[in-house]
Formats: C-alpha cells, sequence, structure tokens
C-alpha cells in the first residue's frame, strides 16, 4: 500500500513537472478562438541568482545568422610583462567598436594557442559582415597635425612634412571618441576626449593652430580636417562639419581603432545569412517531426501498450531537454539539433532494452507485475554500462576544462552539449518516468 | 539460433568491407575539407543566373582557382583556396554586378595555420578518446578475450566509417572536416556500448552455465540480445535518416557518417566483437 502510494506522488510530481515545462514552452503570445493568451512572466531572483525561465532559445551563429571571425594577435611589439594588459585593452577596444556598430548579443573572447594568442569574435545578425571587419581590423595609427597653408603656387612642389607638422598628438592620447548630436542645432558632431598629456598638447596645438586647420590623420590618410575655432584647455572638442548619424558614428569608430594597442590578422571568418539559418531550422524540426513519429509507430507496432507509455516517456523527454535549453540558455546549432534528434534515437534505447527483459520473464512464466520490475532491474546494468561510453566521448567532444590541446570550436560543442543532456535526461526518462506510469497506469494490464 | 555457424560469412563481409577500404584509401585518398586544408566556401543565391560559366569566370578573371562548384536549382555552393578580406570584398561586388538579386547565404573561409591545428587537435581527441574507451573496456572485462575483442570490433568500425567516406568522397563528394571527426568518435563510443551489452549477456550466461561451451553461450546470448540490439538501431536509424534525407545540407554528410557508424556498430558487436572472443577462447 505504502508503495502504491509512493507511486502516486512520484507520478504526480512527474505529472506536475511536465505541465510547469509545457506551459514555459508555450509560445509568448497565443492566440486561440479570438482571445490572445499571453504568457505569464515566471522571472524571478533566488540571491543573486536570475533564473530566467522565460527566455527564448538561444541559437548559434549557424541558425540566428551572423558571422564568426577569428584573428591572430600579434605580441612581438608588446612586452611580455605588458602582454596581458595590452590584450586586455585590446579586447575592450574591439568591444568598443563592435558596439559602435550596433551589435546586440557580440562578443569578443581571447583564446591562447600555445604562443599565438587568438581574438575571436562572434557577431549574431550582422548583415553587413564587410563593413564589420573593415571596422575591427583597422590597424590604424591615428595622428594629430598641424596644417601649415601654403600659398598655391607652392602646393604643386610641396611634399608631406612641408604641409602636415607633427604636434606630437596621436592616438594613446584620445580617451573616447563618439558621436553626439549638437543642442543647440541638433546637428552631428563628434566629440574629442584626451588624456591628460593629451589635454596639454591639445591645448598648446590649439593656441599654435588657432584659426588654422589641424588635421586628423588615420594610417597618414587625411580623414578630416577642421578650423580650430577657440583655444581649448580641458582636453574636450567636438568636430563638426556636415556629418550625418551614419557618417558620425563612422568617424568615431575610426576615430577610437586608432588606439589598437595591438596589430590583429584575420585568421578565419565563417558568415551565415539569415534566411539560410531559418531553413536549417525549419529543415532540421521536420527532420526531427518525422524521425519522431516513426520511431513511435516503431515502438507501438513492437510493443503495444508498453510501446505506448514509452511514446509517453519520450515526450516528456523532449519537452524537459527543450526546457533545459532554455533554462540554462544553451546555444543550439545545427550539429546541436542533429545531437538532440541522435538522442531521442537513444533515449529508446533503455526501454528497448527494458521491454525485452520483461518478454523475456514474462515468457519464463513470471506473473506480469514481477516481469516488469525484474526486466527494469536486470537492464539497469546494461543502461549504465551502454551510456558510460557516450558519455566520455562527449565530454572529450564538449571539453568542459577548455583544455588547449582539445577543440573548443562552437559546433562541435553544440553537439556534444546536447548529445551529452540528451543521454542524462534519457536515462531519467527512460528509467524512472517510465517505470512509475508503467506502474501506475499499467498495473493491471497484461503484456 | 544458431547464428555462429554463420561465422565464415561475417569473416566474409567484414574482409571485403576492410579490403575495399583500404582500396579506396590507397587509390583516391580521402577529400579534406577546408576545415583541415584550409580554403574558402561561397554558398551563393543567383536566381537570375542559368549556369556556372559566369561565375567560372569570375574567379578565372581573379586568378582564383576553383576547387569545386556546386549547383543546385539556383544555389551555387563554390570552394576554393583561402582568400584575403579584400579579395573577398571585390568577389562580392562582382557577384552584385552579375546578378542584381544576389543573396550570400553563406561564406567562410580559414587560413591554413588552424586547419594545421585542427588536424593536431583531431588527433588528441581521438587517441584520447580511444584510450578512455579502453580504459573503461579493461575496468568492465578483465577478461583479456572480452577486452580485444570489443576494441577490435571498435576498430573494425571505425576504418570501415574511414573507408566509406574515401569511397564518397570520390563518388559523391563527400569531405572529412571537423564534423566528420565528431561522427568518428560517437561512432567509437556506440561500437563499444552495443558490444558490452552482448558481452554482458555472455557473462550473466556463463555464471549460470559454466559447463556450457563458449559457442553455444555465443549463440543463447545473441539470440536474446539481438532484437534488442536491431530495434535499438531501427530507431537511431529512422532519426538519422530523416536528418539525411530531410535536414539541411549542412549536416547531410554529418548525419550520414553517424548513420554508417551506427550500422557498423549494431553489425560489428554480433558479427565481429563475439566471433574473435570465441577465436580466443578456442586458443587456450
Amino acid at each position: 500500500m505504502n508503495q502504491n502510494k509512493k507511486n502516486l506522488n512520484l507520478f504526480y510530481t512527474l505529472s506536475g513537472l511536465t505541465f510547469i515545462c509545457l506551459i514555459l514552452n508555450l509560445p509568448i503570445k497565443l492566440t486561440l478562438f479570438n482571445h490572445t493568451f499571453y504568457r505569464p512572466d515566471f522571472n524571478f531572483k533566488l540571491g543573486s541568482l536570475q533564473i530566467k525561465p522565460n527566455t527564448d532559445l538561444k541559437y548559434g551563429l549557424d541558425l540566428a545568422g551572423g558571422a564568426s571571425l577569428i584573428y591572430n594577435v600579434d605580441t612581438s611589439s608588446a612586452k611580455t610583462s605588458d602582454l596581458a594588459s595590452a590584450l586586455e585593452s585590446l579586447k575592450i577596444n574591439i568591444e568598443r567598436r563592435i558596439n559602435l556598430f550596433g551589435v546586440s548579443e557580440s562578443s569578443v573572447k581571447l583564446n591562447k594557442q600555445g604562443q599565438d594568442n587568438r581574438l575571436i569574435v562572434e557577431l549574431p545578425g550582422v548583415t553587413n559582415i564587410n563593413d564589420a571587419i573593415d571596422l575591427i581590423g583597422q590597424t590604424a595609427s591615428l595622428k594629430f597635425m598641424g596644417i601649415v597653408e601654403l600659398p598655391p603656387e607652392a602646393t604643386a612642389t610641396a611634399t608631406f612634412d612641408d604641409v602636415f607638422k607633427d604636434i606630437g598628438l596621436n592616438g594613446s592620447h584620445l580617451v573616447k571618441a563618439l558621436p553626439v548630436p549638437n543642442p543647440n542645432t541638433g546637428a552631428m558632431e563628434v566629440s574629442l576626449e584626451f588624456n591628460q598629456e593629451g589635454s596639454k598638447l591639445f591645448e598648446k596645438a590649439t593656441k599654435n593652430y588657432l584659426n588654422k586647420r589641424i588635421a586628423i590623420l588615420l594610417d597618414d590618410q587625411v580623414i578630416t580636417s577642421p578650423t580650430v575655432s577657440s583655444i581649448i584647455p580641458d582636453g574636450k572638442a567636438v568636430i563638426n562639419g556636415s556629418f550625418d548619424i551614419k557618417s558620425a558614428k563612422s568617424l568615431s569608430a575610426q576615430l577610437n581603432a586608432g588606439a589598437l594597442p595591438l596589430s590583429i590578422k584575420l585568421l578565419s571568418q565563417s558568415q551565415v545569412g539569415a534566411s539560410l539559418g531559418k531553413d536549417s531550422i525549419d529543415k532540421g524540426v521536420r527532420a526531427g517531426l518525422v524521425g519522431l513519429g516513426l520511431v513511435a509507430l516503431f515502438m507501438v507496432g513492437n510493443y503495444g501498450y508498453l510501446g505506448f507509455i514509452s511514446v509517453i516517456s519520450l515526450a516528456i523527454y523532449s519537452l524537459l531537454s527543450i526546457t533545459i535549453y532554455r533554462l540554462f540558455s544553451i546555444t543550439l546549432t545545427f550539429p546541436g539539433i542533429v545531437g538532440f534528434i541522435l538522442s531521442i534515437g537513444m533515449a529508446v534505447d533503455s526501454n528497448i532494452l527494458i521491454f525485452e527483459r520483461m518478454k523475456e520473464e514474462v515468457r519464463a512464466g513470471k506473473p506480469w507485475n514481477l516481469a516488469m520490475e525484474l526486466g527494469f532491474g536486470k537492464a539497469w546494468d546494461s543502461i549504465k554500462d551502454a551510456n558510460t561510453c557516450t558519455i566520455i566521448t562527449t565530454l572529450i567532444l564538449f571539453n568542459p576544462f577548455n583544455w588547449q590541446f582539445l577543440n573548443s570550436s562552437g559546433m562541435l560543442r553544440g553537439f556534444a552539449v546536447t548529445l551529452l543532456l540528451g543521454i542524462l535526461i534519457g536515462m531519467f526518462t527512460g528509467v524512472v518516468v517510465t517505470r512509475n506510469l508503467l506502474r501506475v497506469l499499467a498495473s493491471r494490464k497484461k503484456i | 539460433m544458431n547464428i555462429m555457424k554463420f561465422r565464415p560469412l561475417f569473416l566474409i563481409i567484414s574482409l571485403s568491407l576492410i579490403a575495399t577500404s583500404i582500396f579506396s584509401i590507397v587509390k583516391w585518398n580521402f577529400s579534406f575539407s577546408k576545415d583541415f586544408t584550409g580554403g574558402s566556401t561561397y554558398e551563393l543565391k543567383l536566381p537570375n543566373t542559368k549556369d556556372d560559366s559566369s561565375i567560372n569566370k569570375i574567379f578565372s578573371d581573379n586568378k582564383i582557382d576553383i576547387r569545386s562548384i556546386i549547383k543546385s536549382d539556383n544555389i551555387y555552393t563554390v570552394k576554393f583556396v583561402d582568400i584575403t578580406q579584400d579579395q573577398k570584398i571585390k568577389f562580392d561586388t562582382e557577384f552584385k554586378k552579375l546578378d542584381k538579386d544576389t543573396e550570400i547565404l553563406q561564406f567562410s573561409s580559414v587560413g591554413p595555420s588552424l586547419g594545421q591545428e585542427l588536424i593536431r587537435k583531431t588527433i588528441f581527441a581521438i587517441l584520447l578518446s580511444s584510450f578512455a574507451l579502453l580504459s573503461f573496456i579493461g575496468y568492465r572485462f578483465s577478461d583479456l578475450s572480452f577486452g580485444t575483442g570489443a576494441i577490435l570490433a571498435m576498430f573494425h568500425d571505425s576504418f570501415i566509417l574511414i573507408g566509406v567516406f574515401s569511397l564518397f568522397g570520390h563518388f559523391f563528394g563527400a569531405q572529412l572536416d571537423a564534423l566528420f571527426v565528431t561522427a568518428l568518435l560517437t561512432t567509437l563510443s556506440a561500437s563499444v556500448h552495443d558490444t558490452v551489452v552482448t558481452f554482458d549477456r555472455i557473462r550473466e550466461l556463463r555464471r549460470k552455465h559454466a559447463s556450457l561451451p563458449w559457442v553455444q553461450l555465443a549463440n543463447q546470448a545473441v539470440s536474446e540480445v539481438i532484437v534488442r540490439s536491431i530495434n535499438n538501431s531501427m530507431t537511431i536509424i529512422f532519426m538519422l535518416l530523416a536528418l539525411v534525407l530531410l535536414g539541411g545540407s549542412t549536416t547531410r554528410w554529418f548525419a550520414t557518417a553517424l548513420l554508417v557508424g551506427v550500422i557498423s556498430g549494431t553489425y560489428s558487436s554480433t558479427a565481429v566483437a563475439i566471433p574473435l572472443v570465441l577465436l580466443f577462447k578456442k586458443k587456450k
């Protein structure tokens, strides 16, 4: 009796869990019979931990579209002692450039490979990748130079040094450049902010070149040459001209670019158009559903009522998996979808092992209930062993400790993580859920 | 069910599969993807372009050799050496000029140094997982005959998978890439996993009927687990087949490799691992 009660309790717990998963996976907005339902907000805080069950599935670059860029960092110019800080400042600089480009959820990561330092930039949802690469990759040296106005007859023979006079101010003095609208006219301007040393140099330069022009050169190319209209002592200046939002943004990005502490070289890039990603998701979902349907038919055809129970636990399995992807914001890639689909096929394995064992026990003349319990008990060893192998391999593929000598690419990890989760969840649903369903629902049935 | 009487047949099948693999690897080698060799791939949608001659021209004008170009509907997949960003921008504009509705579905380029890094990491991953699986087999089966049988069956499966991909590479343009390595590692574990279940059954029977000859034990064990083994593979095969036929082109070969691995793994646990164990037991 006591045992029965325990089973019922577990059954209700599992049903509750399934119900919660079902709710969490509902679309945010659902229109049914002319009524629009909104999914309630489940986000909550547990201490310092933000729990966000409302998070949507997170797609990798191959599904969401976007670009992934791998750069090699040239560290030959940096001293070993400064290397760590130089790399960190490089990362911050590139992050700033990307932010100016306006990409949400972008990421910049440093990755050490033996002697090489890599910079991995991920830009989900970017469509004009060439511009992004341009912006990131500019190994620009930024200089501020005074312009000597020459009489027209001398310009033809003038050299660079005749026209541009070094005032000692360069990119390392610039703290930041920002596109800002003029508070009075609303026209776009680019604001500059120098550090202390730069402010002094700039004050001196604006004194010397008052009412003359100062050129801003990026890689010895003049990008703009504003006229100095007043002496500026506080290291803050604005460049005004005929900017629109786009050109102001682009100029400030270029100015910020001047401050790159180490030069970088593009090693590899991969870009995926958004339409291809969407197509991949659709195809993956379709393949998954067709496969799931075939497996369901096969199981019911082969094992009848037992098969039906295993299909129910398979459905719970799928629901649980997707909920876990959401809760832990696991990035889904296309190989990840393959891993999930493969794990569905594998999840049934524990049920097949159990059912075959049950059949044997029934054939040996045991009563059905006993056969069921024996089947589960005997199959458990095989299930454990069989899954250990796959867990070993997925761990090596996933490389949880980021070992340098193993791969850490998003594609392989996407596959490994869904397969690993699939096996663990599959063992739970295949054994705990199926057994409970059988105990509660089928206790009086014959095989 | 006296399945062990088919041992000569299994031997012929396995030997001919291995021979075909060796033949194909020696004669046609492999087609390595740019993941390993470095290179670039464009996937372009050119709605108003009839054939690939104009694309070929763009590449030859820029003195870039095309490795392969595949057309399906109005989507062209072009593979070639790795190019610089400046060259890429030039190509982008030339495609736009060729067809104003050009859509770049996908572009990727890998430098040769990254390829070498991947080869290194791949070898490490294969060594590490073989070592881990070997330790697991050693731990589960202190009996050397069983351990060796499982390991040889595992190598049998991986070798056949590699051979099949050499063959597919020659006839259908399949390439060895990072995902293939993933499939290979998954095959290693799937192969061991299936063998372990069968071996467990033999040992269980052995405890009950210690006096029976090994062949009889093996037959009994196989007839008890073969339904499970086939049914389980069927469900995985259904899922993978759906992916091969309906999934996107990006992972078609990945799913194919997994499919080959699963089929071979199921076959080898009965047809390779057990006959080997019987062979070792007979010698003793």
